[in-house]
């Protein structure tokens, strides 16, 4: 029997990869008075909910949905987090 | 022979170029919905600048799922000629037709410029009627064109001399401080291994027309119509 589930995406750049904005946003963080921040990188974070046979098919359509449009694995890493939502 | 220019949501130099191929060189264009899939008629495709689907999730990344995006990837396959102009450059690199990829300006401002750039080698057909290390000046108009790629990819890339166009001073020194958007190796324009798909930040299209002040463009489009004059 399928089941629905819940994902979430974290899609974030590589290490050596620029992030211009994350340096904006440390640096407007500073001058709010947070001088403890050390850095800073701005990700994105995608939910979705989708049906599966089960939790290793989901998980296996949503890598490929990763690799194929919602990351760009030459700038970005990514996870996710599945929850089972209900049995379908 | 007949050029193509792909129209995506979202697309907006479409007609600029075809002002260039139909209306200043003569050829025949044809505007491409991204819908249609038979683009056999077609000797040369350009993808043109933009902001296709809202430039959506990243640039480039949801055009790249097009249906007219596979018979683009056959067209470039069989040899024939791809040019990726801004929006276009980052589809190309999204769908895998040129290595890595274009990602926020590092000074993270849109820069709207006319800006030197250099060009690398003129013994293909792109660049033909350029002089070699010819310092030509192009427009730019982007927020995203900071080139991106891997040490192997980058090094595979100068060891090829796949690096068509840099970012130069008005005499041709590619510095960092005459790197426009922090490309790495100040690369403006980069063609796959066997040349036949270029892509490039920079507008040629948009300095093309010697009504609006400038023709530095203008021998891109003219090289390859002088490929198909040979054909």
């Amino acid at each position: 029997m399928a089941s629905k589930y819940h994902a979430r995406i974290y899609v974030t750049l590589r290490s050596s990869v620029l992030d211009p904005a994350g340096t904006a946003v440390e640096s407007g963080l500073k001058q709010m008075g947070y001088t403890e921040v050390e850095s800073v990188r701005i990700g994105k974070y995608i939910e979705l909910k989708l049906t599966a046979e089960d939790e290793d098919e989901a998980k296996q359509h949503l890598d490929q949905m990763c690799d194929r449009l919602l990351a760009n694995t030459v700038i970005e890493n990514y996870c996710f987090e599945l929850t089972e939502l209900a049995t379908v | 022979m007949k050029f193509g220019v792909i129209v995506f949501p979202g697309s907006n130099c479409d007609r600029d170029i075809l002002t260039v191929t139909k209306g200043l060189l003569s050829v025949p264009t044809r505007m491409v919905w991204h819908q249609e899939t038979d683009i056999h008629d077609l000797d040369a495709i350009i993808i043109p600048g933009g902001f296709s689907y809202g430039d959506y999730l990243r640039c480039g990344a949801i055009a790249q799922f097009s249906p007219v995006m596979d018979s683009v990837i056959e067209h470039a396959k069989e040899g024939k000629f791809v040019l990726g102009i801004c929006n276009g450059f980052q589809v190309l690199t999204e769908v895998g037709l040129l290595p890595g990829a274009l990602i926020r300006n590092r000074g993270l401002h849109f820069i709207c410029d006319r800006i030197p750039v250099k060009v690398e080698r003129n013994d293909l057909l792109w660049t033909e009627d350029y002089q070699s290390q010819q310092v030509i000046t192009l427009p730019v108009a982007h927020g995203e064109g900071c080139y991106y790629a891997d040490d192997d990819t980058l090094k595979a890339l100068e060891d090829n001399n796949q690096v068509l166009f840099r970012y130069c001073s008005s005499s041709g020194e590619s510095t960092p401080e005459h790197n426009l958007n922090g490309s790495m190796n100040n690369i403006a324009g980069i063609i796959n291994q066997q040349g036949n798909v270029l892509g490039m930040m920079p507008h040629p299209e948009r300095a093309s027309d010697k009504a609006i002040g400038s023709t530095d463009g203008l021998a891109i489009f003219q090289g390859l119509l002088n490929s198909m004059a040979v054909v």
